[in-house]
């Protein structure tokens, strides 16, 4: 598979921001549908602050590649296979427990990673990841506590939120796999190498499994193939959606 | 141009963009917030306003950009730039005293003093209620209806209000 950008630095942050994008536009998916008002507000800035931190990392990537492109030829002008996002991101909604649980899953993630991507060799990136984590410290809160009041609710919610967990679980290894562009990324002091998070996802991820008197489940396999641009079903439909104006009028603005 | 004079151009430069206010909270202006960073000049006379954007989907940037090019054409600045800079990353820390002030007699609870390292599952903040002062209000949502602001009621005298957010 080709290289996301003819620049790994760029070719890496865009990565950061495919997840983020995706997220953030399954997110939007919830807008007047959310079981309260206050959640129905919180999940809008939940994706507010995703698509806020999509645009930061897609605008210094097509500056670090030399300016020709974008952040809206990036969002919005490229096909799936360009879209480098781990599989978690993309799964659909399902029901609130399985929104909660991928959003779990993915803050406990991307928390860590932002706190250590703050000290990146490059300030502006460093700027960003520093602003990104204060607000991803916010989405780990919400999500954990949500985890909690589920899991230990009634006997209903516990068994969704246990079904959410066990099946968004094999998705978790992939957000920890480092391949070539990590591994680059992190020895330049530019980026960070994914494998070296697992132990604070666990951490927070256990604490509120815990909580939640929820069982963590096994470690069997992993789904992946996103990272790469191998995308589960899901992913088409999604794009379909997020880029049906620009795919029906091109180049239209506001 | 002299040293003297293009001082004082950049000295108005400086107030005129000092001037523009965030649209969300009007009364506050970007000079309050710190997302005013730097007004700068090169050789030519060319001015460049430096901003720092404040929580990552603030969707109040753009239009603090355009305000900011409107009130310098206003003083004779045409051809001003904005950027917007990552580095230094912005934080409720840098808000001006007066910020402060002017939060809470607009009835909003400013943001607790240092920008919170508060992990899963610590206390809430203690927030004052900004209209009777107590110090036992409970938190509602940490989302509200801005990206900046959460929601509290106040237990004492039963009003809800907006806390500006830490961050």
């Amino acid at each position: 598979m080709a290289p996301a950008s003819c620049d790994p630095r760029a070719a890496w942050l865009m990565r950061l921001g495919d997840a983020t994008l995706m997220l953030g536009h399954r997110l939007t998916e919830w807008l007047s549908r959310a079981p309260t008002l206050e959640e129905d507000i919180a999940l809008a800035n939940l994706s507010l602050d995703l698509i806020g931190q999509t645009r930061a990392f897609y605008t210094r990537a097509c500056e670090l590649e030399g300016g020709t492109r974008d952040e809206s030829e990036l969002a919005y002008r490229r096909a799936e296979p360009d879209y480098r996002n781990p599989l978690l991101v993309e799964q659909p909604n399902g029901n609130f427990a399985d929104t909660i649980a991928r959003h779990l899953l993915f803050s406990a993630y991307a928390h860590p990673l932002y706190e250590k991507l703050a000290h990146s060799t490059d300030a502006e990136t460093g700027g960003i990841a520093v602003r990104s984590a204060r607000e991803m410290a916010y989405h780990l809160r919400h999500s954990g506590e949500w985890m909690v009041r589920l899991g230990d609710g009634t006997r209903l919610s516990h068994e969704k939120a246990q079904a959410a967990l066990d099946d968004l679980w094999p998705y978790v290894p992939e957000l920890f796999e480092a391949d070539e562009l990590d591994r680059e990324a992190a020895a330049s002091g530019f980026g960070v190498d994914p494998s070296t998070l697992r132990g604070e996802f666990d951490a927070a991820v256990n604490d509120v499994i815990s909580r939640a008197t929820l069982t963590k489940p096994a470690d069997s396999f992993g789904q992946r193939g996103g990272k790469s641009g191998r995308h589960s079903e899901w992913m088409g439909h999604m794009l379909a959606q997020m880029q049906f104006l620009q795919r029906a009028y091109p180049d239209a603005r506001w | 141009m002299s040293a003297v004079a293009s001082a004082d151009r950049l000295k108005i430069a400086r107030a005129a963009a000092a001037r523009v206010a965030d649209p969300e909270l009007p009364f506050l202006t970007i000079e309050d917030l710190a997302v005013l960073h730097a007004v700068e000049a090169d050789e030519r006379g060319q001015v460049t306003v430096t901003i720092l954007p404040t929580y990552s989907g603030c969707p109040a940037m753009n239009v603090i950009a355009l305000e900011i090019e409107t009130e310098l054409l206003k003083v004779g600045f045409p051809d001003a730039r904005v950027t917007i800079a990552n580095a230094p990353a912005w934080t409720t820390d840098r808000m001006s005293p007066a910020a402060r002030e002017k939060l809470l007699s607009n009835g909003i609870a400013p943001p607790e003093e240092r920008a919170a390292k508060r992990r899963l599952f610590a206390a809430a903040p203690i927030v004052a209620c900004p209209r009777c002062g107590a110090r036992d209000p409970e938190r509602v949502s940490e989302f509200g209806s801005t990206a900046c602001k959460a929601l509290w009621r106040c237990r004492a005298c039963r009003e809800p209000f907006e806390q500006f957010k830490c961050a």
